[in-house]
């Protein structure tokens, strides 16, 4: 935490807080419960934004299918965020292109940063949750 | 300073939580002061008395509620997590008609808003995890 990126709000401290999605969505529980906390976040009136990195790209790609695996398809939540004013979505170039994905593939909008960008954007956080 | 520490990890099978007691102990030790430590994903499972590990190893879960009870540490344990996990303190218990509960002294269940207030009131919130 830096002084200068706290403002005060009429709630109080306003922090950058930066939701790190680094986890394939199915497999393990992290992105589901990230998930859970972004939206709680939401309530408390910060400077959220998410970021999706390495396996984590996966979690916002278009078409998911679970039935296969007897678990809920979480992903169509990620699309409700903007009604949470959560809209700064961010995804790794690298993570897309090691992946063969792109912009198309995914079910929300976001602003694509290649490693230096997404380096800068950490440091400018107040608070980093890596999921 | 004052911390946030967040464990994400299970207790043995996992280093997150020794790591993070680790943690715990030497910054308090430096006279800095932790606002609470919460317990999430798998971490919720480092709240359960029922652990009893081989004896000529640490206790990962009294270690906890010592610490706790030593310097007045809030041990929080996310609910959702829990329930999920069946980690539940009397009250979750009676409330989702179990027959028991098996949360440690110093561990308290409540919600993710208790994680995202540490976010806003400690100076650094430090995460422990994979």
């Amino acid at each position: 935490m830096t002084e200068e990126h706290e403002m005060e709000g009429e709630g109080g401290v306003i922090k950058k807080f930066m939701f790190v999605n680094r986890k394939a969505p199915y497999g393990t529980i992290y992105a589901l419960e990230s998930l859970e906390v972004v939206l709680i976040s939401a309530a408390f009136d910060q400077d959220v934004s998410l970021m999706f990195l390495d396996d984590g790209v996966y979690e916002i790609v278009k078409g998911q299918d679970t039935k296969g695996i007897e678990v809920k398809n979480f992903s169509p939540t990620y699309r409700a965020l903007e009604m949470y004013d959560i809209e700064k979505l961010f995804v790794s170039k690298e993570s897309l292109e090691e992946r063969s994905l792109t912009e198309d593939d995914l079910l929300v909008d976001v602003e694509v940063l290649d490693h230096t960008q997404v380096a800068e954007l950490m440091a400018a956080q107040d608070v980093v949750l890596s999921f | 300073m004052k911390f946030g520490i967040m464990v994400n990890e299970g207790p043995y099978q996992h280093q997150a939580s020794d790591t993070a007691y680790q943690f715990a102990k030497a910054a308090l030790a430096k006279g800095h002061e932790i606002f609470r430590v919460f317990f999430y994903h798998d971490g919720v499972n480092n709240a359960t008395r029922l652990t009893i590990p081989p004896q000529d190893d640490r206790h990962i879960v009294n270690r906890w509620s010592e610490l706790a009870q030593e310097h007045n540490l809030d041990l929080v344990v996310c609910v959702a997590a829990a329930q999920r996990r069946g980690l539940l303190d009397e009250n979750e218990a009676s409330r989702n008609g179990k027959d028991a509960n098996n949360i440690a002294p110093g561990f308290r269940i409540s919600g993710l808003g208790q994680l995202v207030e540490a976010g806003i009131q400690a100076d650094r919130l430090v995460v422990f995890g994979d």
